[in-house]
């Protein structure tokens, strides 16, 4: 076994990493960009190289600089994570020239494997079910488009080089083809460096299930189940599960056992993950073989209690597998979240800056229920403009998956993040809805059931009702406090303050009274329930937590003047405690309305023009497009949201901008 | 006698009515609440205690004789704040638009008169047609009266305005002489002679709202502390701000049990100060998570954004809070900025409040527009107010204190009592650049000499321990333990005492 290993990524994956080093008495080496400096895993590991500066083409990507490090230290064996150099054949033979060891797949098996149209001939050649589409070099749009009337429409278009979704692009027309080709192209160029495209069928409704590999440099591969990454946006992946709600027995051994056959053909050695496609039918297709560790992974270690990073460094310093396939045995659900640094009510744009609160919720196991999260940050940390935007995968195990989407809700509604904006109360609202419950997945589900993009709902119902007795609480907790001031003028008799309150949430009023009960507080509703209300909950925490009637629940409590900004469950509002009269007096008070920024197209982010796609004077029409904003090396395209005419541009391309700067003005 | 009581509860019915049903609902209409009903708002449930309910004017000119309305506009009294009391004035639009009679003045100046004997704050809120011009003098001399009282209590019972409707003419001197002045955005305005004159004088054309609305007097003139979006998110406020603020100059702050831990550690601010020095970071942050819960009530939070003040408080007792901040000019101070902190500060030293503050300032802001202004007399206002100051003085130097301005930011040698730095303190006269420039002239057209000498200054110079070394810095401290030094601080200082000379007073450069 090795005594010192490399990372050579950053963020969660290496975090995560250094965690198993450390389980297994292996001392660990972080890299780190100068944007990196103080980052969590420069901070876990036990020796940290700089290698470079922010940009991950002259950190992270620079091969002689990992392997520089590796001979600086004495590491033994590097662990790539995922993305960066996680694929690139090039990288495990430079390492080998050095004679150090890559804990990951051998070289032929990424190259097989690495390229979408190589892997995809392999795949058929091992009689692995795949799906229809053209796997040569296409050259101009109107090949495209050719080649896409062959197969017949809906076609996507990917990256050959790609992954997580950049360069990605479905299109249902002639049109779309050619339109998606050459968008594809250039993020593939901007994101990968190579601009190869390939075209293949889009399966209708599909449903993106894969498999878990597991093999050793001795010939033995094993499969761990599967996971299910159906819930996605612009195929980027936002929840996974294991197992899936879709596969039966049957189907589940036969997909494992193409993805094992598939592994065996091409000699692979390490843990990867064989994607499918599929249909509602149970109907799969091979889609592409990642050969690393994936994002998701943790799903599969929570039901099979395999510690995947541990498996691949022991069948990299050469053991065998300690499992065989009859040893592999799933238990339980699990159910993970991808956070991200987003803004989902502005159409998921990244966001960058500082972390200014950062309150993960308890890890550890409770009751049969697991909480874990992986994450590569801590409060006062940074999500910069140079990497991926990803700030934490929050993962919950129970004995169902009921219980398991209820554990993962609690813990989203217990996450705090302040100082960016983040994708939790979108996470929050998909645990929430009933489709996702069912488990009725495809891939299109959130463009499906969020068409408008995602605007946190009003609070309604069972809901709204306990954020009104938290909201009460709350109001409760800072009236006994506030009454314990100094200076009163009859010390002996402290003020007493309305226990019959009016919460408003929103326009939404709940008259409640607060009454005392055995040591705690019952909120009474006008209809009689009374519910008791206990947490330990202080003034200044961003979270409440606590029972409402009985039931476990996590609040999100920010205050705003006069009151509270409240979310729950996906669920938003902005709380405010009256007395009755406040309430009353309150609502004789006129609506302010806000200001008109229509007229201008502001910078949803941070980023660079890339393009201008109009010209001052010029007439468009709701959607068509008016500028790209590059972030986070995604190509945001910006549209119109309503007719009218471009009467002057502030922006030109190669101008980095700051969020809400004004880009162009409509007359 | 069951006749009289009735006949007692009759006369209040109809002067708590003011000018009557019709005028109560248009200022309803007008998104605004009514005297009593803004009373009702600011104090406890059931507390409020009226005086001169029955009051009346006496002129007789212009046919006032007919026109009598009990209370003559104004309703004073006194309540409490959880249980704390203040004396209130509110002024009635529906009677005679809330005009100032003679017998109103009265009213004011006897509600004065009795908070400054029984030492409470005076609360006044505003909304008013100005001078009642059928009294001609007797109501110039009322306002007069009100003014002299107004300077009188000023430093010995906190004053507080709140404008919720207009305010003209006669009617702006007294907020303007209280110690902070809140807004109504939309339906209150201040100025001292309104659109009509300003036409006719001028021939300048603006509205009200323009001349003198919560945006211009929060973020152009200073002359408002703050402004929020309707009466009753006004009045809560006024509440809240109440519980921060002493009854009185005797008296000392209020203190409210707290459950935050004083001792408590907060690592997130050892990565606040970013390594670039050219990159800003929110001061507020540092703010909110070194104070009680996060609990920080800003004053005038839309002027001159590159210095924030504002109370919180630690360990459950109220602090003054004056901070550079980076985020704007790079908290670079200007006359705005230190007039702004001066009159905070001296607020705070006239109630017994202590100041904490944070200090990252590259200097004073140079040009023509600056020195025109009088930024050698503004900046001296806090450079006065801060020597002058006899309440404990904490200094927390985050990052950059250069040249005068370290010396203004309540620095040891015009009185700080504690005085710490963090290690990305910055203690010089002046940036390495323009040192280098300045010393090593000679060598300007070397530029391998001068990144030479820059990096020999930075070594030098930019960090805390040279005015550590000189006991300029009482101690270099982490940034995560910033709140346990302060509340340890704060509590060895408690008792501090001072002398200052006899005097008059003194002659801060107003």
């Amino acid at each position: 076994m090795f005594d010192k290993i490399l990372i050579a990524n950053r963020g969660e994956i290496a975090c995560r990493v250094i965690k198993t080093a450390r389980r297994m008495g292996i001392r660990t080496v972080a890299v780190y960009s100068d944007a990196d400096r103080d980052a969590l895993h420069v901070e876990m590991a036990d020796e940290a190289v700089h290698i470079g500066p922010a940009t991950a083409a002259q950190s992270y990507l620079v091969i002689e600089r990992i392997v520089e490090a590796c001979r600086k230290t004495g590491a033994q064996a590097v662990h790539p994570g995922y993305g960066f150099l996680s694929e690139r054949e090039a990288f495990p033979k430079a390492l080998a020239e050095a004679g150090i060891t890559f804990i990951g797949p051998n070289p032929h098996a990424i190259a097989a494997m690495g390229d979408k149209i190589e892997s995809k001939k392999a795949a058929a050649a091992a009689n692995v079910s795949t799906v229809p589409g053209f796997l040569g070099v296409i050259d101009s749009p109107e090949h495209a488009v050719r080649i896409a009337d062959d197969i017949g429409y809906p076609v996507m278009i990917k990256a050959s080089a790609g992954g997580g979704g950049k360069g990605m692009r479905i299109a249902m027309s002639a049109d779309e083809v050619a339109e998606g080709f050459a968008r594809a192209k250039s993020e593939a160029a901007s994101s990968f460096g190579d601009d190869r495209v390939f075209i293949e069928k889009f399966i209708t409704d599909p449903r993106h299930i894969e498999i878990q590999v597991l093999g050793d440099k001795h010939g033995n591969v094993i499969y761990l189940g599967e996971r299910e990454c159906s819930i996605q946006r612009r195929n980027q992946k936002v929840i996974e599960e294991a197992p899936s709600p879709l596969l039966d027995e049957a189907t589940r051994r036969a997909m494992g056992e193409q993805a094992v056959a598939l592994a065996k053909a091409v000699g692979y050695d390490s843990a990867g993950t064989v994607e499918f496609v599929a249909g509602q039918d149970r109907s799969f297709y091979f889609l592409e073989m990642n050969t690393r560790l994936q994002v998701e992974h943790p799903v599969t270690e929570m039901i099979t209690g395999i510690d995947l990073v541990e498996e691949m460094i022991r069948v990299a310093a050469g053991e065998r597998l300690r499992l065989a396939q009859a040893d592999v045995r799933l238990d339980g659900w699990s159910v993970e979240s991808r956070i991200y640094a987003e803004d989902p009510t502005r159409n998921f744009l990244p966001s960058t800056g500082r972390l200014v609160t950062y309150r993960a919720p308890a890890e550890g196991t409770q009751g049969g229920v697991t909480v874990r999260n992986d994450t590569g940050v801590g409060e006062g940390g940074e999500i910069s403009i140079y990497y991926d935007p990803m700030i934490a995968k929050l993962v919950t195990h129970a004995p169902t998956r009921e219980a398991a989407i209820e554990a993962q809700g609690r813990a989203l509604d217990a996450f705090a993040i302040d100082g960016i904006r983040h994708n939790i109360p979108f996470l929050a609202a998909l645990m929430a809805h009933p489709r996702w419950r069912e488990g009725r997945l495809s891939t299109g589900f959130i463009a499906e059931e969020f068409p408008e993009g995602f605007h946190a709902p009003a609070p309604a119902g069972e809901i709204a009702r306990r954020m009104a007795a938290v909201a009460a609480a709350v109001d409760h907790h800072h009236n006994e406090r506030k009454r314990r001031i100094s200076g009163q003028m009859r010390p002996g008799m402290p003020v007493r303050f309305d226990r019959q309150r009016a919460v408003m949430l929103g326009a939404d009023r709940y008259d409640v009274t607060v009454e005392d009960v055995d040591g705690g507080i019952a909120v009474a509703f006008e209809d009689g329930t009374a519910w008791p209300v206990e947490s330990a909950w202080r003034p200044g925490n961003p979270v409440w937590t606590g029972t409402v009637g009985g039931a476990a629940i996590a609040v999100q409590v920010r205050p705003i003047l006069n009151g509270f900004s409240l979310s729950h469950a996906g669920a938003g509002a902005m709380a405010r405690v009256y007395t009755r009269r406040e309430a009353e007096l309150a609502a004789l008070m006129p609506e302010k309305v806000a200001a008109d920024t229509g007229k201008q197209l502001l910078c949803p982010m941070p980023g660079l023009v890339k393009s201008i796609a109009v010209a001052e004077g010029q007439e468009v029409k709701a959607g068509e497009p008016l500028a790209v904003v590059e972030a986070m090396k995604m190509e945001n395209l910006l549209r119109a949201e309503r007719d009218g005419t471009v009467s002057k541009i502030h922006a030109k391309e190669g101008d980095s901008l700051a969020v809400d700067a004004v880009i162009l003005e409509f007359a | 006698m069951k006749d009289m009581l009735d006949r007692l509860e009759e006369r209040r019915a109809g002067a708590r009515l003011g000018g009557g049903e019709a005028r109560i609902a248009a200022q309803h209409r007008r998104g605004k609440l009514t005297a009593r009903e803004r009373i009702e708002l600011l104090l406890d449930s059931g507390s409020f205690e009226e005086f001169d309910m029955f009051v009346q004017h006496r002129c007789t000119d212009f046919g006032m004789a007919e026109q009598r309305v009990p209370g003559d506009g104004v309703v004073t009294g006194w309540g409490t704040i959880n249980g704390r009391k203040v004396f209130v004035f509110s002024k009635d639009f529906t009677v005679f638009g809330g005009s100032l009679s003679e017998a109103h003045a009265q009213k004011i100046t006897k509600l004065q008169d009795m908070a400054l004997k029984a030492r409470a704050p005076i609360i006044g809120l505003f909304d008013a047609g100005g001078a009642r011009i059928q009294e001609g003098v007797a109501a110039l001399g009322g306002y007069g009266e009100v003014f002299r009282r107004n300077v009188v209590a000023s430093g010995v019972v906190p004053q507080i305005s709140v404008i919720m409707g207009p305010c003209a003419g006669g009617d702006v001197y007294s907020p303007a002489m209280t110690d902070f002045i809140f807004m109504v955005r939309d339906t209150s305005y201040m100025f001292v002679t309104g659109p009509d004159v300003v036409k006719t004088v001028t021939n300048e054309t603006v509205t009200a709202e323009e001349l003198g609305g919560a945006k211009v007097h929060t973020m152009k003139s200073s002359v408002a502390d703050g402004a929020f979006d309707n009466d009753v998110e006004c009045l809560l406020q006024v509440r809240r701000l109440m519980d921060f603020l002493p009854a009185n100059n005797r008296e000392g702050t209020p203190e409210i049990p707290s459950d935050d831990d004083p001792t408590r550690v907060d690592l997130s601010l050892d990565t606040l100060v970013p390594e670039n020095p050219n990159k800003p970071y929110d001061m507020k942050e540092l703010i909110l998570k070194v104070v009680d819960e996060g609990d920080f009530f800003e004053i005038q939070e839309s002027f001159a954004k590159n210095i924030v003040t504002g109370f919180a408080r630690i360990e459950g007792r109220t602090v003054g809070v004056v901070a550079n901040q980076p985020m704007v000019l790079a908290g670079v101070l200007d006359a705005d900025a230190s007039r702004k902190a001066a009159r905070f500060v001296r607020f705070c030293d006239a109630f017994e409040i202590p100041i904490v503050t944070f200090v990252d300032v590259p200097g004073f802001l140079p040009g023509t527009a600056q020195e025109y202004g009088g930024l050698i007399k503004h900046g001296a206002k806090l450079l006065f107010a801060y020597s002058e100051a006899t309440v404990p003085l904490l200094t927390v130097i985050t990052r950059k204190a250069f040249g005068g301005a370290y010396d203004v930011m309540a620095s040891k040698h015009i009185g700080g009592d504690l005085n710490y730095a963090w290690p990305t303190a910055q203690i010089a006269v002046m940036g390495a650049k323009g040192a280098v420039e300045i010393i090593f002239r000679a060598d300007i057209g070397d530029p391998e000499k001068i990144a030479a000498r820059t990096k020999e200054y930075e070594d030098r110079f930019m960090s805390p321990f040279v005015a550590a070394e000189r006991g300029y810095i009482d101690e270099v401290i982490m940034p995560h333990s910033t709140r346990r030094r302060l509340s340890r601080g704060l509590a060895m200082l408690r008792e501090k005492t001072s002398e200052t000379p006899w005097k008059k007073h003194d002659n801060i450069p107003l």
